[in-house]
């Protein structure tokens, strides 16, 4: 009498043909959920261009006020006026001491404006500005 | 009868696909930055009202006044916007203690004021070069952090806002 070995029916593989989905899907997660918290920008603005111009190491410090070409200004999501810029950016400072306002100022501006919310940003103590520009080649 | 013609099994190794997918997951995870934001750094005075006056002595402060039509005057002087950066590396050379004091007209285009700010930083910044090529015989950023602190503490950068005139 044989004694024939007996094979399980089953493949005894793991089935991978379905770990590159997988793979996909955390792809796809990592890709969806990088974009950091972005802003709606309402208005329109080119900014200036400089030679010496510095990287802001630290992103998590920086506020950005907006200003377009028709002077209309804006922060976070919402559009202000020059007055509101003082306990917007008090409260940002309470939130965060060491805040870096970020000016994303649109070129063709005149100094009017960025004098009236330096004004305000002083009035609040925010004192660490930067003027937004693209580096000059 | 007929002979049973055995298959081979027409397969693509799948196995390595995961890899691919990492490789391509690894691929944008670094390759995601998000636009950083460039620009030339400046710190306000505090207000007015909580701090008093300091008394500066004349020859210590460096008046560049930016008129209505973008016109640069440099201790009453009219200057080329690519200038002031030599002149400015030379008077901050013979006075130390110098501190540069911008004004500004209420009707001076944005775009000229960013341009002589960037000219002022890059009189600092060319003096700083020069001092850690002469003391530590490197560039500015091949020095350590700390090198990098010391040459920024012998020269640092001051640059004033002058209080805005009164309107109305």
């Amino acid at each position: 009498m044989k004694f024939a070995k007996k094979h399980a029916s089953a493949k005894q593989t793991i089935p991978t043909a379905s770990l590159p989905d997988m793979i996909f899907i955390l792809l796809i997660f990592f890709m969806v959920t990088t974009v950091l918290k972005e802003f709606d920008i309402k208005v329109r603005f080119t900014l200036p261009s400089a030679k010496q111009v510095e990287k802001i190491d630290n992103k998590r410090l920086v506020s950005y006020i907006w200003v377009g070409y028709d002077g209309r200004i804006q922060i976070d999501d919402n559009l202000v006026l020059v007055p509101d810029i003082e306990p917007i950016m008090a409260k940002k400072r309470q939130d965060n001491p060491n805040v870096i306002v970020s000016l994303r100022i649109d070129q063709s501006l005149k100094m009017g404006i960025v004098t009236d919310i330096q004004q305000q940003l002083r009035k609040a103590d925010a004192l660490r500005i930067n003027y937004s520009s693209i580096q000059k080649l | 009868m007929f002979k049973k013609r055995k298959r081979t099994e027409a397969e693509i190794p799948t196995a390595s696909m995961a890899d691919i997918g990492f490789m391509l997951m690894i691929f944008f995870l670094l390759t995601t930055t998000f636009d950083v934001d460039t620009g030339i750094g400046l710190v306000l005075p505090p207000p007015v009202e909580s701090t008093e006056q300091v008394k500066m002595k004349k020859e210590n402060i460096a008046n560049i006044l930016v008129n209505a039509a973008g016109e640069v005057l440099l201790d009453g002087e009219i200057i080329l916007v690519p200038q002031i950066s030599p002149t400015m590396k030379n008077k901050i050379t013979e006075n130390d203690k110098l501190v540069v004091s911008v004004k500004t007209d209420r009707e001076t285009p944005y775009r000229v004021y960013v341009d002589v700010m960037d000219q002022l930083k890059q009189a600092y910044n060319e003096l700083r070069e020069e001092y850690a090529r002469h003391k530590f015989g490197m560039g500015l950023n091949q020095l350590t952090k700390k090198q990098q602190d010391e040459v920024r503490e012998a020269l640092p950068q001051r640059i004033s806002i002058a209080e805005p005139e009164k309107t109305q």
